[in-house]
């Protein structure tokens, strides 16, 4: 059998990898969550570029791993992950489906605009919706919570602490 | 550390501030007066260490001499560093610890911000990444600064008492040297009073909103980017660097 011929199509490796789960936020893939931004084949090696979500991330190192385990698992060999920093991550990589599990599993997706109201700045018209009832009376309790990328809000409807996944 | 190139010289400044101001963010683990504030500098503290690596690994490259971002962190001597001396200043009670973040903040994220437009592609990136995340860094420290500033009378004179005793160390992010006029010159790094002018409004602004007052007559001191640093300094490095002098190489 020639090499060739024993190479995945682009498309299986894509499936495979939206079976990946994120090491922090597991209801979610690291397709889903944007951070796989390449794959493709460069002669016999497969080449997977990822970004960094924030740059002092915990979860990037093992994220690598996990993409580079589950590859393997498949039976390919040669497994090159590069890290691409500019376009720089951006929620707006988030998929649709992304969100929706976002919300399922207790986490307000990111809203454009939506940004704690600092003193300097005017308050936001924009509101993040609580994900437990659904009010969009909500706010901000701290800009940094259980992880970089979320922010620690309150909902003043049901009255529930929850996380925010911030706009960025 | 005898080469002067001006890129490495640079790419150590921006590294160095975000590895000590980490360094110095990061002992309030665990400490800080309440649990959103501990999450929100650890937070904080982790972002300016991944910062640190992107700007040190870059470093490395251009020395050329074997050495990565870990070892430009952890063996090199205190005359070797190039972080200003506002960031190696000790933690001292919360108000100081704002106190320098709001200072530091208020350049970095516009300098930042400038950055993403340099000649150099790779200082362009690192920038595009790290300014993200300043802008939140900033958006926290003004808050705080405001809140505490136009707070009790407790925390309103702790944090005065903090400006008072910070100012002096703010000219020294904004001056600029040998490195600043050849990198502008080419334009990897931006034109310094336009960084200046930009850090003085913002920060005559927030102060003015937290009522408090700049003092007057301070005389600036700098020193840090030419590897003159403050008496506590050393005792942060002795700290950060014994684990990996004690044990070279260790890995877990």
């Amino acid at each position: 059998m020639s090499l060739a011929a024993a190479k995945p199509s682009i498309d299986d490796i894509w499936r495979w990898l939206n079976d990946v789960p994120d090491p922090e936020i597991p209801v979610v893939s690291v397709v889903d969550l944007g951070i796989v931004r390449e794959a493709r084949w460069q002669d016999d090696a497969l080449l997977v570029t990822v970004t960094p979500t924030y740059s002092g991330c915990p979860a990037t190192a093992v994220i690598s791993f996990e993409i580079e385990e589950a590859l393997r698992r498949q039976g390919i060999e040669k497994i090159k992950i590069e890290t691409q920093l500019s376009p720089a991550w951006t929620t707006k990589w988030i998929s649709a489906a992304g969100r929706e599990k976002l919300k399922a599993y207790g986490i307000a997706p990111p809203v454009d605009g939506a940004s704690c109201a600092g003193a300097l700045k005017l308050p936001s018209s924009v509101n993040v919706t609580c994900p437990h009832c659904g009010a969009v009376d909500t706010e901000c309790v701290s800009q940094f919570g259980s992880t970089p990328c979320k922010a620690h809000y309150r909902c003043k409807t049901c009255l529930e602490p929850f996380d925010y996944f911030k706009s960025f | 550390m005898t080469a002067s190139n001006p890129l490495f010289e640079f790419t150590l400044h921006m590294g160095d501030n975000a590895l000590i101001l980490g360094q110095r963010v990061s002992a309030w683990c665990g400490h800080a007066p309440i649990l959103e504030e501990d999450i929100a500098l650890a937070n904080t503290g982790l972002d300016l260490i991944g910062q640190t690596k992107l700007w040190l690994s870059y470093a490395a490259e251009i020395e050329n001499k074997d050495r990565d971002a870990d070892d430009l962190a952890f063996r090199r001597d205190g005359r070797d560093f190039r972080n200003c001396l506002l960031v190696e200043q000790p933690n001292g009670d919360y108000a100081q610890t704002m106190m320098r973040q709001f200072l530091f903040d208020a350049w970095h994220h516009p300098m930042l911000a400038a950055l993403t437009n340099s000649s150099n592609k790779r200082v362009a990136e690192i920038a595009e990444k790290s300014e993200k995340e300043a802008a939140y860094h900033l958006e926290r420290s003004t808050d705080l600064l405001i809140r505490l500033g136009d707070g009790s009378q407790e925390s309103h004179d702790r944090m005065q008492t903090a400006l008072d005793d910070l100012w002096r160390f703010t000219g020294e992010l904004t001056s600029a040297g040998d490195v600043e006029t050849s990198l502008g010159k080419e334009n990897v790094i931006p034109d310094g009073s336009a960084i200046s002018d930009q850090y003085a409004s913002y920060i005559q602004t927030a102060l003015r909103e937290a009522t408090l007052t700049i003092p007057e007559g301070v005389g600036m001191r700098q020193g840090g980017k030419k590897g003159i640093h403050t008496e506590d300094f050393g005792y942060l490095l002795a700290e950060m660097q014994s684990l990996p002098r004690a044990y070279p190489d260790a890995a877990w």
